[in-house]
Order: C-alpha cells, then sequence, then structure tokens
C-alpha cells in the first residue's frame, strides 16, 4: 500500500526525469583510493609485526656481545621521538591548510614536515654509524641483526616518505589543489602518520624495553 | 509518508556530503592539538620511567611502558588516522581489527612456540655444540 504512494509521488515530482534514489547511511566515495591505501599500510603493518617478532625472539640473544643497555643511547632516541611526533602536527597542519584551499601555508607546512623527517633521518644514520664504528654491527649478534632489520625497515620507510614528499610538493605546485593532489595528499597523511604509530611500537619495544636489566 | 522519510534523511545528511566529495576525512586544528598533547605526555611519562628507575623490577617498568604504548597507538589512530566505524562503510575498521587479530597471533605464537623450543631441547646436546670450536 505505502509503495504505491511513493511510486505515485515520484512520478508526479520527476516526470520525465530519471527517478533519483536516497539510500540514508550509505555513502558512496568517488573511489576506492583511500580504502586500498589503507589495505597496503595493513598489510605493511604485517611485515614490521614479523620483524618485532624476530626482535621479540631473539632480542636478547647477545652471543656474548653488546647489550642494549650498552649501546642505545635514550637522550637520543627521545629527540628522534620528538622530531617524528612535529613532523605528524605539522604535516596534519597542512591537510588542514588544504581544507582551506591556501597553498602557500600547505607548502610551508609540508616543507617544515620534510625537515623534522630529514633530521630524524639524519639521527638515526648518526646513531648506526656510531653503532657500527663500536663494532655492533649487524652480524654480531641475532640481537644486532633483529635491531637493524626493525629499525633500519622504519628508517627505509621514513626515507621513502620523505623522497614522497618532495614529489607530491613539486605536483602541488605544478597543479595545484587538483582532486588528484588532494588524494596524494590524503595518503602521505595515512603514510606519514602510520610510520608515527610504528615508530611508538619501536621506541617502547626496542630502545625503552631493550635498556632494562 | 516514506518519501518524506527519504527526504529528511538526505536533508540530514546534507552538510556531511559537501566535505566528503573525495571520501576525505574532515581534520580540524582542535583535534590535532589534542592528540599532539596526548602523545606528548604519553611519550614523556614512559621515557620518564625508564630513565628515572622509577619501579625497581623490570617486569613492571616493561608492563607499564607497553601499557602507555598500547594507549598512545589508540591516540594516534583516532586523533591523526581519524579512524572511526563509520569511515568507507566501516571496511577501514574491519581491516584493521584483522590486522590486529593477525599481529597479535604472530606476536604472542612467535614468543610462545619459541619459548618451549628454548626448553624442550635437549641438554646434552644444546652443550656439546656449545662446546664445539
Amino acid at each position: 500500500m505505502s509503495d504505491t504512494t511513493v511510486l505515485s509521488s515520484h512520478g508526479a515530482v520527476s516526470a520525465g526525469q530519471h527517478p533519483l534514489f536516497h539510500l540514508p547511511g550509505e555513502h558512496h566515495p568517488e573511489n576506492g583510493t583511500l580504502l586500498g591505501f589503507w589495505l597496503y599500510l595493513m598489510s605493511d603493518c604485517l611485515v614490521f609485526a614479523c620483524l618485532f617478532a624476530v626482535y621479540a625472539v631473539v632480542g636478547r640473544s647477545f652471543a656474548a656481545g653488546p647489550s642494549g643497555a650498552d649501546l642505545f643511547d635514550l637522550r637520543l632516541v627521545a629527540l628522534n621521538t620528538a622530531f617524528l611526533l612535529f613532523s605528524s602536527i605539522t604535516y596534519g597542519f597542512a591537510m588542514i591548510e588544504m581544507q582551506r584551499k591556501r597553498m602557500g601555508a600547505t607548502m610551508a607546512w609540508l616543507a617544515i614536515t620534510a625537515l623534522f623527517g630529514a633530521a630524524f633521518i639524519g639521527v638515526e644514520l648518526y646513531e648506526f654509524a656510531h653503532l657500527i664504528h663500536e663494532g655492533a654491527v649487524p652480524q654480531r649478534s641475532a640481537f644486532l641483526s633483529s635491531f637493524f632489520a626493525l629499525v633500519g625497515t622504519h628508517g627505509l620507510h621514513v626515507t621513502f616518505g620523505l623522497v614522497w614528499l618532495v614529489v607530491l610538493s613539486v605536483q602541488l605546485a605544478k597543479r595545484g589543489f587538483i582532486p588528484e593532489n588532494r588524494r596524494r595528499l590524503m595518503c602521505l597523511s595515512m603514510f606519514w602518520h602510520f610510520l608515527d604509530v610504528v615508530w611508538i611500537g619501536v621506541f617502547t619495544f626496542v630502545y625503552l624495553m631493550g635498556v632494562l636489566p | 509518508m516514506s518519501a518524506h522519510n527519504e527526504h529528511a534523511a538526505h536533508g540530514g545528511h546534507g552538510d556531511h556530503h559537501d566535505d566528503h566529495d573525495d571520501g576525505a576525512p574532515h581534520a580540524t586544528v582542535k583535534g590535532y592539538l589534542t592528540g599532539f598533547v596526548l602523545s606528548l605526555i604519553l611519550t614523556a611519562i614512559p621515557f620518564w620511567i625508564v630513565m628515572g628507575n622509577v619501579f625497581d623490577k623490570s617486569s613492571t617498568t616493561a608492563f607499564v611502558v607497553l601499557a602507555f604504548a598500547a594507549v598512545q597507538i589508540v591516540v594516534h589512530m583516532i586523533y591523526f588516522l581519524h579512524m572511526n566505524a563509520k569511515s568507507e562503510h566501516g571496511w577501514t575498521m574491519l581491516a584493521l581489527i584483522f590486522t590486529v587479530v593477525v599481529v597479535v597471533i604472530t606476536l604472542s605464537g612467535s614468543l610462545w612456540v619459541m619459548y618451549h623450543m628454548n626448553h624442550n631441547m635437549i641438554p646434552g646436546l644444546m652443550n656439546e655444540t656449545h662446546k664445539m670450536p
């Protein structure tokens, strides 16, 4: 009974046009890129989970070599953590400026984000060079192998994030806030914040728990 | 009657639709600052606990530090990655739950299996291999 009422009222209003259907609660995005990128991040999460599992199993196998307490400088790790956290918030500000469609401010925040990211990589490379100089090379013990594999993989991700950031800035400068660039900015936003989430696991599980007696 | 309901429902979604031209989450300065301040606190406390030797027992320290990390990961997910049950019809949340389940199985399973492997090795054999040049 009620169905026929709806049909007749629609027919009266939109005669000759295509019928419009509004499904409450259903919303279709333009494309599935953001969901697809999220699925990539989740698979990346599994890669890191395997590396964390390896570190969890062999992280205390020092083979009579140096331990985490001997090697790690927590002040350096705290500095690195601060760099990555600051780069996360500055990327957030870049996203907000993108929503306001202000190109100059977006580019400025992206540049600051890149600087913090580069500082993070710089400190990490300094730490690695220091460790290798002291003889704490990856082949020294299972602990050091898993340490370099896990932290190195994270650092590699940040490095590629930096490359992406620079390329995207060039694209933004040339084309402006076209839908493709907005989508790319949102994907990089997820990537960047995801790396910060992984770093929480790294500094807690590897560094803070590594120096415990 | 039913047609009226549909229109009312669409009207309520009107402002929602404008921001979602590309399925983007809507970010706010307040949200980012809240997440940032919370993360700063949740990072500083574990560093202070470890560097200041607050607890005598290592196991207590490890447990507390891990708890802080878990809370901070949730904070990042909500305020920086804009996770909620509704984005992409809930598919992002479903993927996240699936991933968390697999990650927990990977970590706890690896630790459990390898712990028992170490304990069930034949003791004599282990010592022999250690003594070998």
